[in-house]
């Protein structure tokens, strides 16, 4: 699925965050949007993922070369990852399986995938765990099989391992590393660390004053 | 002391010889207050819940009302009620003031406040994060709505407690509209006051203690249930 952002403006109470902002995301693999704090990079995500609408500006999203309703079908195809992941009150197992539960999967097709989400982020054995007693790399993981269970086209990952320590991080960025391989999501994510844009980055976007620069 | 202890005795003399009059007060008890928590529920629970999602003109005036109305006082509950319900008022043509509906009626005016603003309390507290969550995931407006309500639930079953516990303890509003007519609307709390006012210390004392403990075995089941919500500590 191809994203196409044109000339995108937000305004939050006279401050303008992003400023006539255009990108076209047309490739699988990891696409990584650097840039200073309040530069707009968690507006622009949130704006992509359909969760908040822009002032002005339009975003398309396109299979091949139609052009989708945005609809709840459309939204369901797309996923936002948190900085922070809201867990929900229950176990680790139920918390991967809602978006699927929202989806009315089966409950055969629901475990499988619920059981293979928890395997890819090394969360398999905790399945029964209540979820909210995970440690906080834990939950980002958590945060993030929840995200894959529902298969999305495009993942959009908003700092995904800003506030987590260097295993958890090398856990998370091998996650990525092999979601590129597999080759079937495009995955949009912000982060602050260069020496990790490098790493996992495909594309490196840098945003300034609420526009976007590719690094190439 | 000795009345205490008489007391005791003859409740669990009470229990053992499961007298049909005394069955028959719980389960109208039991029933009025039940049937109100239900009526209390089915009305409050969606209004604390579009009082904790919704923002409209207007709302705060609403929740320091509904907070307000929690402190109602039962005898003006009922004093209003028997108004209503009395041959000459608005409902009288119902033919109902006497009956264990107009007690269920009074009880669910004072249930209703504490289930809507506790359940107000418990959704308004959830993690804004959980709407987010759950509207990252593909939920629709409906669905994002459920989440947070599932959320709440320990939240809400504390507000039906609370709410069980008024109406059982419950004893001016159902007194003045239900008459405490022997064998259609002699409940439990009234039955301990008429007792008490003809010296009949010790089977007033022994309905108390039964109160007591059916207030504690459904608070003991409740509690069980909220347990499963509590986050085990590690």
């Amino acid at each position: 699925m191809k994203l196409a952002v044109s000339n995108i403006t937000k305004i939050y109470s006279d401050k303008t965050i992003l400023n006539d902002c255009s990108y076209v995301f047309d490739k699988t693999g990891a696409y990584v949007l650097m840039g200073p704090n309040g530069c707009g990079k968690s507006t622009f995500l949130r704006i992509c993922a359909l969760l908040e609408p822009q002032d002005r500006g339009e975003i398309a999203y396109f299979d091949n070369s139609t052009e989708r309703v945005q609809d709840i079908a459309l939204k369901r195809r797309l996923t936002l990852v948190l900085p922070r992941t809201g867990v929900f009150n229950t176990t680790v197992f139920k918390n991967v399986a809602y978006g699927l539960t929202i989806r009315g999967f089966d409950h055969t097709a629901m475990n499988n995938k619920v059981k293979d989400a928890l395997d890819f982020v090394g969360l398999g054995a905790k399945a029964g765990q209540h979820a909210r007693t995970l440690s906080s790399g834990e939950t980002q993981r958590l945060g993030i099989a929840r995200a894959l269970a529902i298969e999305p086209e495009v993942l959009f990952l908003d700092e995904p391992t800003a506030s987590i320590d260097e295993e958890n991080t090398g856990i998370i960025e091998s996650i990525i590393d092999t979601m590129k391989k597999e080759g079937r999501t495009t995955i949009i994510m912000t982060t602050h660390d260069r020496d990790q844009a490098n790493r996992i980055g495909d594309i490196q976007l840098f945003m300034k004053q609420g526009i976007i620069e590719n690094r190439g | 002391m000795d009345i205490i202890l008489s007391g005791f005795s003859q409740a669990f003399a009470l229990i053992l010889h499961r007298d049909p009059a005394l069955f028959g007060i719980i389960f109208l008890s039991l029933k009025v207050s039940g049937l109100a928590l239900v009526i209390a529920t089915v009305l409050g629970l969606p209004v604390g819940a579009i009082l904790g999602l919704k923002r409209f003109p207007g709302r705060d005036l609403v929740i320091s009302t509904v907070n307000t109305l929690m402190g109602l006082p039962p005898v003006v509950v009922g004093l209003f009620v028997y108004l209503i319900l009395s041959r000459k008022g608005a409902l009288g043509f119902l033919g109902l003031l006497y009956s264990p509906s107009a007690m269920i009626i009074a009880q669910s005016i004072l249930a209703i406040p504490i289930v809507t603003a506790l359940c107000h309390s418990a959704i308004v507290n959830v993690d804004p994060l959980i709407r987010q969550a759950s509207r990252t995931l593909g939920a629709t407006p409906g669905q994002e709505t459920l989440a947070i309500i599932h959320e709440a639930r320990y939240g809400i079953i504390s507000a039906i407690v609370a709410a069980f516990g008024r109406v059982m303890a419950e004893v001016g509003a159902i007194l003045i509209v239900g008459g405490n007519i022997a064998g259609y609307t002699r409940v439990m709390t009234t039955t301990i006051a008429l007792e008490t006012d003809k010296g009949n210390f010790e089977l007033a004392l022994a309905l108390g203690i039964i109160l007591l403990l059916l207030s504690f075995l459904v608070n003991a089941a409740l509690h069980t249930i909220q347990k499963k919500g509590m986050v085990p500590v590690q």
